[in-house]
């Protein structure tokens, strides 16, 4: 996983609530064995028509929004499916950051896991960032701050433990097998599996 | 005196291998990880490149469902798959099974069907267990008591490699459902009102303990319906305390203990219930006698209303665009809408009481013109007891469509899909845009309504047929 101790860009809005893990990638292309190359089907279905092309009216479509890296979404963001290949088709596509009021459990899971950071931040911070989209911003992940365009911050929350896997690209499953001792002990004295 | 504790509590501190600080998540074990072929072949070529064995086989439970084709056929070596890709994914499946050891319960078992309705029916879903999937709907199996949640592909990896998981502990809400449900009104009505009442994100950091007159009254197929859609309140988890009802749905089955080891089993799993003066971080209360059979009639669990009722009218971007896409008049009656396609089946509603309710309907009618109905059982053991008690010959009659089991068109990735426009009632559990396939228009419903809109050709009151 790749480190992320800071992150410049400008941004682009979704201003809809409860965007789901279907929109963000529709199921028939889950039949993928592969993690690579999934920011194709990215938001698939919002961003062409039936016949492929794209669609004028959709934020991500938007010539100026070609390069950002900071998602704003509406409230719940990837609600839905476990498929991890949102975050894998959000970070293909280029995007390192989502902002939201809120995420769904699984998906803010699968995100950190992946080196995409969800910020949340506050109904008045969120509000004006639905309604200036294409404004740069800094995140500073060590900090858990985001700078905003007139020279303000916000401190959003993060889990410790995240945010340390994020700052340093820790691989999570290193670390857990580091307790396989722990694991051992507690196999011997449990019946484990029922 | 310890500390009064919930269902949660208990089997949280079960499975802590190292408890949780403010700088790091608990290391918890986990019981049994079920397995399918979509949510897996990223983490078997992660073990596979790293050298590393599955740590329990014997806890790994595997099947294939959702990229798996439902056709009719005399051998499931002849089914169509759909596509290359799903071919290779359920060909991997197969093959990362075989190298790590894994019991699979692949294309000639009789034991295979949608994960989330064969663990139960092997009795492999346990009270008291931690349960995990790469898979939303995982929460099934807190119906049982077992602690059922779901990951993504890493966190399966993770499973495979280390049988633990890094977590931090949810908060706990209790969803306290008083009285009885009405004649006519099911368990999926009742959860579908449920999210309604608390929101698609109602759930969100919590484990819903669903309690009360209500609950203790539904039969454990009922109660999966329920905790199944508990992720569609943005829930970690649901959970109902195993009592009575619960041991006699495991009695026997091949998984559960046997002889003296199944009476000390039944013992420890009907002390696993939240003590009396337990407290939950949040509670909310509903009255079963209240409830009517429910209906979306947007694109997500919570836009939903009773089936009687009138579709809501709000100035919203969100809502707004929910109804374009669904092409539903704000102010009119869901009976308004004609119906194109009912589907019956999913890890909701796809087990024999849910086929047979839907029989229950259907029997003596006929499926309206123009309309396709698709029954899809749960699993390959619902599909014989259903054939068993000839309930495939009054769908037969009825004019809908008999097939294998397999998630079929809860999700369109498998070739079962709804058309795009087409308009489709369904008892599964997302009404997401697209999730039918593109364009497909989702209204969920119990297998009671869905039967009864087959019949009638529009969304439908199934009491008005009775």
């Amino acid at each position: 996983m790749d480190a992320l101790t800071t992150l410049t860009s400008r941004t682009v809005v979704l201003p809809i609530r409860d965007i789901d893990t279907d929109q963000i990638i529709p199921a028939r292309f889950l039949t993928t064995t592969s993690r690579e190359g999934l920011g194709a089907a990215l938001f698939h279905d919002l961003r062409f028509d039936q016949h492929g092309a794209e669609r004028e009216d959709f934020p991500l479509n938007d010539p100026d929004a070609r390069d950002c890296r900071i998602l704003v979404a509406g409230n719940n963001f990837g609600c839905g499916s476990s498929r991890e290949h949102a975050p894998w088709a959000l970070l293909d596509y280029g995007f390192r950051a989502v902002i939201s009021t809120e995420f769904a459990d699984i998906f803010q899971n699968n995100a950190f896991k992946n080196g995409l950071l969800p910020i949340i931040v506050d109904v008045d911070t969120h509000n004006w960032l639905l309604a200036h989209p294409g404004v740069e911003l800094r995140v500073d992940v060590e900090a858990a701050q985001l700078e905003l365009p007139d020279g303000g911050s916000v401190e959003y929350p993060i889990d410790a433990f995240a945010r340390y896997c994020l700052t340093q690209g820790i691989d999570q499953l290193g670390y857990l097998q580091k307790h396989s001792d722990a694991i051992s002990s507690y196999e011997e004295t449990h019946a484990c599996g029922g | 005196m310890a500390a009064a504790r919930t269902l949660l509590d208990k089997v949280w501190a079960d499975h802590v291998v190292v408890p949780e600080t403010a700088a790091a998540p608990a290391v918890l074990y986990i019981d049994l990880h079920l397995i399918h072929e979509v949510t897996t072949p990223q983490a078997f070529a992660l073990l596979r490149e790293r050298g590393i064995a599955v740590r329990r086989p014997d806890l790994t439970l595997a099947t294939m469902d959702h990229s798996t084709p439902t056709t009719p056929v005399s051998s499931f070596r002849d089914l169509a798959v759909v596509g290359e890709s799903a071919a290779n994914q359920i060909r991997q499946m197969e093959e990362n099974c075989r190298e790590f050891g894994i019991e699979l319960y692949g294309f000639d078992s009789e034991h295979r069907g949608i994960v989330h309705v064969i663990g139960p029916e092997l009795g492999a879903s346990q009270p008291g267990k931690t349960i995990v999937c790469g898979d939303s709907h995982t929460s099934t199996h807190g119906a049982f008591g077992a602690l059922a949640f779901g990951i993504g592909t890493t966190e399966v990896g993770h499973v495979l490699a280390t049988q633990c998981l890094l977590q931090r502990k949810p908060k706990s809400l209790a969803v306290n459902v008083s009285g009885r449900l009405p004649d006519g009104v099911t368990a999926k009505d009742l959860i579908l009102a449920i999210i309604g009442e608390i929101g698609v994100d109602g759930g969100t950091g919590h484990v819903i303990e669903y309690r009360g007159e209500a609950i203790r009254a539904l039969d454990m197929e009922a109660r999966m319906t329920i905790c199944n859609m508990s992720i569609e309140a943005g829930a970690r988890a649901g959970l109902i305390g195993p009592d009575d009802t619960t041991l006699e749905y495991l009695a026997g089955r091949p998984r559960v203990p046997q002889g003296a080891d199944w009476d000390a089993a039944a013992e420890r799993w009907l002390g696993l219930r939240s003590d009396d003066d337990a407290e939950f971080d949040r509670s909310v209360s509903i009255d079963a006698a209240k409830q009517q059979p429910m209906v979306t009639f947007g694109t997500n669990p919570g836009m939903v209303i009773g089936v009687n009722e009138l579709v809501p009218d709000l100035d919203d971007p969100t809502f707004r665009k929910a109804m374009d896409y669904m092409k539903i008049t704000p102010g009119k009656p869901m009976s308004a809408n004609a119906v194109d396609v009912v589907f019956v089946g999913s890890c909701t509603n796809g087990r024999l009481s849910d086929l047979q309710q839907a029989a229950d309907i259907l029997n003596g009618h006929k499926v309206a013109d123009g309309v396709r109905m698709l029954v899809v059982p749960g699993s390959q053991q619902v599909k014989l007891r259903a054939e068993e008690l000839g309930l495939h010959r009054i769908f037969a009659a009825a004019g809908a469509e008999w097939r294998e089991s397999g998630c079929s068109m809860c999700l369109g990735m498998n070739g079962d899909t709804v058309a795009s426009g087409q308009l489709s009632v369904s008892t599964s559990n997302r009404n997401f845009e697209g999730r039918q396939g593109v364009g497909a228009r989702t209204i969920l419903a119990s297998p009671a309504t869905a039967a009864a809109s087959a019949v009638l050709g529009h969304v439908a009151d199934p009491r008005t047929l009775n």
